[in-house]
Parts: structure tokens; sequence; C-alpha cells
């Protein structure tokens, strides 16, 4: 593709007085649409996170650590790290059965199943809390009433974090050469280990990037926890909702200092998925 | 293999996680009669706030539609120092927490704070007001075009825009007429994501709302607000209404979506 773009610019010829010519972009326009761009990011986004972490740094290391280890607020941590490692784990479970099933399966209504695993991204969250409740709660029409438990937390987790193994292992599988699966039969290879020996192999990355985003989405997710969970302090409540609290009653610096621990923790998750990713192409 | 164990063990998790709950709530919503529904949706309340909803969802998927289109023709067609870091700073707001997104616009543009004081003084209140709402909506949902857009720019290479240029085309009449036909359906695909995202935030807007029923309640707030007063009929049947958006929403991206090969 370079390449004919490269060769009638070495061959001399001038097509033409018209300013510059092959799309040599003008630094200008590069520097003023980059301007523009980063202008934009940085009053949405970046000053005010950067407010966060300032704000929390304020009383000085001494402050922050306090109140990360103000009980209720180490309490929610714990939850909600634990919580989130739970739910990820059940996700690569889950997640690629699921997506195994709309790969490799064949059934009516499949379409209609591949399209539903969307539905938690589009969904409020607030209504996945109410509808959940509406199942789950004390009106169950099923009998089964887990609001205000340490369950509920981790259904309403498993709720928003549907989509993330299951999109990311899908396409890896739809890709996946059974030719490889074909010679490890013919060669005597039981099921088992051809999942084992030659798919799982293949799968992992992508499980394991789905993963690390449920894992990163989870310990974010406040809406779908708020109505179902009760948000009890000690027993139900993550730290969104611990947050949130905080800022109600003005305590903006300690609410500062647990939200730095959420993104420190978010933006760790996500710096060695990405290193992960890059080693893993480069194994290739 | 295990074909039918593994197909009815995703199918029932799916029926249990995500059927089942968000069809008993489509479902007791109708039971109780299209008379109470009609009260509902009728109710000056309910319609402020899908009002709200709307004005700021526009809003941002505006700002953000235009922001995405033009950060991502940056980071595919331009080469600058950072453009890592800038792609990897356009995807940061996926990892924050709502409510850090909440208390971050406080932070910076509350009363208190010297950007959002001076603001204020020049009579533009930021947070508890529309701004805000709008400010936290954006934030949310702005990668969601960029990240649309950009693998179809790469795959769509700039040849055809050359070749534009050197016929004579200026930068204007080749983004309107080749770039923009090349990238529409992703474009289509980012907005919608974008819509869907902007019309569900709740978390971001429930802390720089301030939840002023009638003026800054929007209609996710409304279900919180609803249920809370033990007012289920509202509640349900405003979520029932959010829900088919949301799949309404869905349908759409389905047909938007970058094809792929089956």
């Amino acid at each position: 593709m370079t390449a004919t773009v490269v060769k009638p610019t070495g061959s001399g010829t001038s097509p033409g007085p018209a300013g510059p010519v092959f799309r040599k972009r003008r630094p200008v326009g590069t520097a003023l649409g980059l301007g523009t761009a980063v202008l934009y990011l940085s009053l949405i986004v970046l000053i005010p996170l950067a407010a966060v972490v300032w704000r929390s740094t304020e009383g000085g290391w001494d402050t922050f650590w306090a109140a990360v280890r103000t009980p209720d607020a180490w309490a929610a941590l714990e939850l909600t790290v634990g919580a989130s490692l739970v739910v990820a784990l059940i996700n690569v479970v889950m997640g690629t059965v699921i997506a195994w099933v709309l790969v490799r399966d064949k059934f009516w209504g499949k379409s209609i199943v591949d399209t539903l695993i969307d539905l938690p991204f589009a969904l409020p969250t607030i209504v996945a809390g109410l509808v959940l409740l509406a199942l789950y709660g004390t009106n169950s029409p099923l009998h089964i009433n887990i609001a205000y438990t340490r369950l509920s937390v981790g259904v309403a987790l498993l709720f928003v974090t549907l989509p993330f193994v299951v999109r990311t292992v899908q396409p890896v599988l739809k890709e996946l050469d059974r030719d490889m699966e074909q010679a490890a039969y013919s060669l005597g290879a039981s099921p088992f280990t051809t999942f084992r020996r030659i798919i799982l192999p293949n799968l992992a990355p992508a499980m394991i990037s789905g993963a690390g985003l449920a894992f990163t989405r989870a310990i974010a997710e406040y809406g779908s926890t708020n109505l179902l969970t009760g948000s009890i302090p000690f027993e139900t409540q993550v730290s969104a909702v611990n947050i949130f609290g905080r800022i109600e009653s003005d305590d903006t610096t300690a609410a500062a200092a647990i939200s730095t621990v959420l993104l420190v923790v978010a933006f760790i998750v996500l710096i060695v998925l990405d290193l992960f990713q890059r080693w893993s192409a480069r194994r290739g | 293999m295990a074909k039918y164990p593994l197909r009815i063990l995703a199918l029932v998790y799916l029926l249990f996680l995500l059927v089942l709950p968000v069809g008993l709530v489509v479902w007791r919503t109708f039971d109780k009669g299209l008379g109470r529904i009609v009260d509902v949706l009728t109710s000056p309340n309910f319609t402020h706030a899908f009002a709200v909803t709307l004005s700021v969802s526009v809003w941002a998927v505006l700002a953000n539609t235009v922001f995405g289109v033009g950060t991502a023709i940056l980071l595919v067609r331009h080469r600058f120092p950072g453009k890592r870091l800038l792609g990897a700073l356009i995807d940061l707001p996926l990892a924050v927490s709502p409510v850090v997104v909440g208390l971050a616009l406080i932070l910076v543009y509350g009363k208190f704070a010297p950007a959002g004081g001076w603001l204020e003084d020049h009579g533009l209140q930021i947070i508890f007001s529309l701004p805000g709402m709008v400010l936290a909506t954006i934030f949310v949902s702005l990668p969601l075009v960029v990240r649309a857009i950009v693998p179809v720019l790469e795959e769509m290479g700039d040849e055809q825009e050359q070749a534009a240029h050197t016929l004579g085309a200026s930068r204007w009449q080749s983004f309107r007429r080749i770039t923009v036909p090349g990238i529409r359906a992703a474009l289509g695909y980012g907005v919608v994501l974008c819509l869907a995202r902007a019309l569900g935030e709740y978390g971001a807007v429930a802390v720089v709302s301030g939840r002023l029923v009638g003026q800054t309640q929007t209609a996710t707030l409304y279900v919180e607000e609803r249920y809370q007063n033990y007012d289920q009929t509202a509640a349900f049947t405003t979520a029932t209404a959010l829900a088919l958006i949301a799949i309404v929403i869905l349908l759409i991206t389905k047909l938007l979506r970058p094809k792929e090969n089956d």
C-alpha cells in the first residue's frame, strides 16, 4: 500500500503548481487540531481528575491514609475489590461458555441471544438494579430473596459486566483455525485434552483482557448496586456508594482519597493488561 | 463435544441474569393496565425528567461527535509526538467510576472551586445545573465516537483522499465527499452508542445535578426517586420506557455495526 504512495513522489514529476502534493499535512493544521482536542480533553477529563488526586493529597500522606483506612471506607474497598475479583473470575468461565455457544453451537434464536448480550451496556444501571430487585427482592415471584445481602452485590456486578468476556473471546474463537483441533482429534486427543492444549491457550489472552475490563468496570460500579444491595455500611456498601455518601456530607477530601485509590487500582489493571497484550502479541 | 450441556448452561445463565429480570419489570408495568401507564407518562415530573435527559443527551452527543470525528482523523491521519498517549487518555473515562466523575467536576467547577467560583460570578452556574450535567455526560461517553471511527479510518486508508487532493479538491471537499461517506456507518454506530450511554447515565449525573425534583432530575434519577418514595408504578413504567429505548438502540447498533464475517 505505502509503496504505491511513495513511488510518484520519487519519480520527480511535478503534478501541478497547487500547494503541497501528496498530503504533506501542514503542521499548523495538526497543531490546531491537536490543541483543540487536548483542550477539550483537559477541561472535561484531565484537569478534573487531577483535581481529585490533588485534593486527596492536600492534607499530606497521613490524612490520605487515615481517610482510606476509616473503617467503613476500608470495608467498602475490601468488598469492592473482593467482589470484583470473584465477578471477573465467574465472567471468565461463563463469558467463555456463552461465547463458545454463540460461535460453535447452532440453535433457533441464536442471533437474538447474541444481540441480548449487549443489553447491559445499553441499559441504564439504575434500571439494571431495579429489574434485579424485582426478580430477586422481597417480592420475588421465584421466592429467592437476596436483596441487601453480599450475594446481591455480586449479582448486580455480574449483570453489568456480562458483555466484556463474551465480546473479547467471541471474535478470537471465530477466527480460530479448526484444522489444529481436527489434527488433535485425529491423533487421538480427547475433547478435554484438545480444549486444554489447543483451544484454551489461544483464547487465554482474550479471556484475560476481558476479565481485566470486567474487573475495572466492576470496581467503578455505582448505579446497579444502589437499589438492590441497600448499601449497608460494612455489609453491602461498595466504594462508589461510600464515596457518594462522603460527597453528600461535604467531606470531599476523604471522598477524593478513596476515589484516588479506585483510580490507581483501575490504572494498574489497565497498564498490566496493556503490557500483557503487547507481550502476548510479540510471542504471537 | 459437550454441546447440549454447554448450550443449556449458557442459556439458563442468561435467562436468570438478564431475560427474566428485564422481562418481569416490563410485564409488571403492562400488568397494571394502560391507564396507569398513561397516568405516569403524562405526569409533569415524568415529562420534565425526560425532557432534561433528552436535552442533556443531545448536547453531550453533539459535543462528543464533533470531538470524536476530529480526534479520530487526528489519530489516524496525522503524525505528532505523544499520539499513543493521547489515544490512551481518550480511553481514560471508561475506567473512572461515575461517582468519581461527579466528584472531579465538583472539585473544579463547584461553587467553592476557583474555576467554578469565577464562572458563577459571571453568571454561569455549572454544578447543580444543566451545564454540569452535560459535562458529566460528555465525560462518561467521550471515547465512544472516537473508538467507533478509528478502526474504519485505518481500514479505509487515505488513497482516495490523496487522489481527491491531486485532483484539486480542497480539504473540506475531500472530507465531505470522501471521508464522511466512508465512515458514515461507523459514525452512526458511535453516535448511537454515545446516545445510549448519555440517556442512561445515572451516577455522575446524580452527583452533579443535586437531584432537584422538577428541575435537574433526569429520567434515571426519576426512577430512583419514585422507587424510594414507594411509587413502584412510576418507577417500573419509567424503567420499562428506558429499557425499551435501550432495546431499540441495540437493534439500531446491530444494523449499523461494521459488518462481521459470520
